[in-house]
């Protein structure tokens, strides 16, 4: 059985366009709050690149593409470990999300407003 | 099953695994109760394609076959290298840096997929016009955003701090745009079988990926620093095009789809970032924002009031609601600990705190937020600008720390400002309003800002962080005398 992949023409101009149709879909209705860690996360995914970059590497025959194939993966591989770095740091602070009873203040101040001097 | 189709099919369920993870990572993403455990289930289908990948050694051309042991070799040291730098730094970045370090690893993918194409291009493998030009655009986009996240990253990071602007410039980058297509049309014309005259292919592949370069560092320099978040999510958004692209010519259809999903959300984002603004993203990129400003309007009446930390600090003990409008001079200060401590001690006085949050302020749409989170200030006080413009004009003190454009009313009122238009909060509305600010200097935009000058606003000059602590001191200094 063949399991290589091609995709040519029209294939190709399909999975493009639901790719980019999910893409818009998936961070419409998006809050404010997220923007910055999903950008950072968006960046994280287009870090994949190392993978095209692994196989130009992988199939170098020459110094030159040694050489380009070799900083492809060294900056895609940047981009994905770093992107994923910064993005879970940013995710991390929303952690508490569920829990804002961490916080007694929260909205409502418990205490009585004293009286001014 | 020989070993060759075995290697494709562990590659291909990897790669239909990872484009699943991706998607469904990013669909956690955008809601803030699933986000954290999103970028892992992305890390996953990340970590899935990495490892299959060595697999393509399997199949790998036969010229390369001599070079397997040296390649393999190289992709360990490259991953580990790249991989691990970029891994320490960002987790060493402060917080108010990400948006640099996002630009700067934004940088890097554009880079790779650039790579990609010049080592298809150099190999002579993309065979046929239509595969040599997507390979040709995705280098022209990824080298864009190399270069033009590289320029984005250094204002940011201070290393250019003013935007280089000359007479005609736009024609200019025009005409380097116009060179780099001519470039690539003509060696896609030359490797189709044209007689190439002139240079070699070689030759004209430096050639096309220098221009690329320097379009878009030329593009880059003009836009302020102001603008920057729309310019990255720009440049994010290209990465992804350009990954997607690159993915055609390999044939991967994980790149393909990641690369495209990137490209159309990055793409939204960019809209919805521009739409805070009031601006269109055209408006963003080819007009010389703040220029048109260095005059002080003309009808700006009253005078500047400087006022000190500690009575400040006093009186919004005892007013009954303050607003909080966090600027980029918060996150420059890294002052946002601070903040919420004060934020507490006026909260045990009985005063009723909120948050407004302005979509574009800081350098990063939600920036503030991702601030006040890290400082543990609950979701419940934040509120973006259309949940509480409303509230301003029944609030006693609009506390302004480090924001300028975004609470500007020149914006609703001025037609010649060229901010005019764009939504601002109300903090002018309320009955008292300090404004904590570094000097006397103008906002990012370059933009006088009548708020500071009106009745009711005094100035507290100074770092954020300071000053905070000076308020909190008074306020403190109070409760003792009271007990």
């Amino acid at each position: 059985m063949d399991f290589a992949i091609h995709i040519t023409g029209f294939v190709a101009i399909y999975i493009f366009m639901l790719a980019a149709f999910a893409g818009w879909v998936i961070i419409g209705g998006v809050p404010a709050i997220l923007h910055t860690p999903l950008m950072s996360g968006s960046n994280f995914v287009h870090g994949i690149v190392v993978v095209g970059g692994m196989y130009a590497l992988l199939n170098a025959s020459t110094v030159q593409q040694q050489i380009i194939g070799f900083v492809a993966v060294l900056l895609g591989a940047g981009n994905a470990a770093g992107g994923f770095a910064v993005t879970r740091r940013m995710l991390a602070m929303f952690q508490t999300s569920g829990s804002a009873g961490k916080h007694p203040h929260s909205g409502h101040p418990r205490h009585p407003r004293p009286k001014a001097v | 099953m020989t070993l060759i189709s075995t290697a494709q099919l562990i590659i291909g369920l990897a790669d239909l695994a990872a484009a699943f993870l991706f998607m469904y990572g990013l669909k956690r993403m955008s809601s803030p109760v699933t986000a954290p455990s999103g970028i892992f289930v992305a890390g996953l289908g990340m970590l899935v394609a990495i490892l299959a990948s060595f697999l393509y050694v399997v199949d790998a051309d036969a010229a390369s076959k001599p070079f397997v042991m040296i390649n393999v070799g190289l992709c360990i040291a490259a991953l580990a290298i790249g991989g691990s730098i970029a891994w320490l730094a960002g987790k060493k970045v402060p917080m108010t840096a990400m948006p640099q370090m996002v630009a700067l690893y934004n940088g890097m993918g554009g880079g790779a997929a650039g790579a990609i194409a010049a080592v298809e291009l150099f190999g002579g493998k993309a065979g046929g016009t239509t595969a040599l030009v997507v390979t040709l655009l995705g280098a022209l986009i990824g080298a864009i955003s190399l270069s033009g996240s590289l320029i984005a990253w250094a204002k940011l990071q201070g290393v250019i701090n003013q935007p280089f602007r000359v007479i005609g410039q736009q024609y200019f980058n025009l005409l380097v745009l116009l060179a780099t297509v001519a470039v690539g049309a003509y060696f896609v014309y030359a490797a189709t079988g044209g007689a190439a005259r002139f240079l070699t292919s070689s030759h004209l592949i430096y050639l096309f990926f220098a221009l690329a370069l320097v379009y878009g560092i030329l593009m880059t320099l003009p836009i302020g620093g102001a603008d920057m978040p729309v310019v990255i999510s720009i440049y994010n958004a290209a990465t992804g095009l350009a990954v997607g692209l690159e993915g055609f010519v390999l044939g991967n259809p994980a790149l393909m789809i990641a690369g495209m999903v990137v490209g159309a959300a990055g793409t939204l984002l960019t809209l919805l970032m521009a739409r805070a603004m009031n601006r269109s993203v055209q408006n963003v990129l080819f007009t010389n924002f703040g220029e048109s400003s260095k005059h002080k309007p003309s009808h700006i009446k009253g005078s500047l009031k400087p006022t000190e930390a500690a009575d400040a600090g006093i009186f919004m003990r005892y007013a009954k609601s303050v607003i909080i409008v966090p600027g980029y001079g918060l996150a420059a200060a890294q002052a946002q600990q601070k903040l919420y401590e004060f934020v507490k001690l006026l909260q045990s006085a009985g005063v009723v705190v909120k948050f407004a949050i302005h979509p574009v302020a800081g350098r990063m749409p939600g920036q503030m937020d991702v601030l006040l989170a890290e400082a543990g200030v609950p979701y419940d006080l934040i509120f973006q600008l259309d949940d509480i413009n409303d509230e301003f004009k029944t609030t006693d003190v609009a506390l302004v720390i480090g924001a300028n454009d975004v609470v500007n009313p020149a914006a609703r009122t001025d037609k010649s400002s060229p901010i005019f238009g764009m939504p601002i909060l109300n903090a002018d509305q309320a009955k008292k309003v300090y404004v904590i600010k570094r000097g006397q200097g103008k906002g990012y935009a370059g933009i006088v800002n009548a708020l500071f000058y009106a009745e009711n606003c005094d100035m507290v000059y100074g770092d954020a962080s300071a000053v905070l602590a000076k308020m909190i001191e008074s306020v403190r200094g109070l409760g003792s005398k009271a007990a």
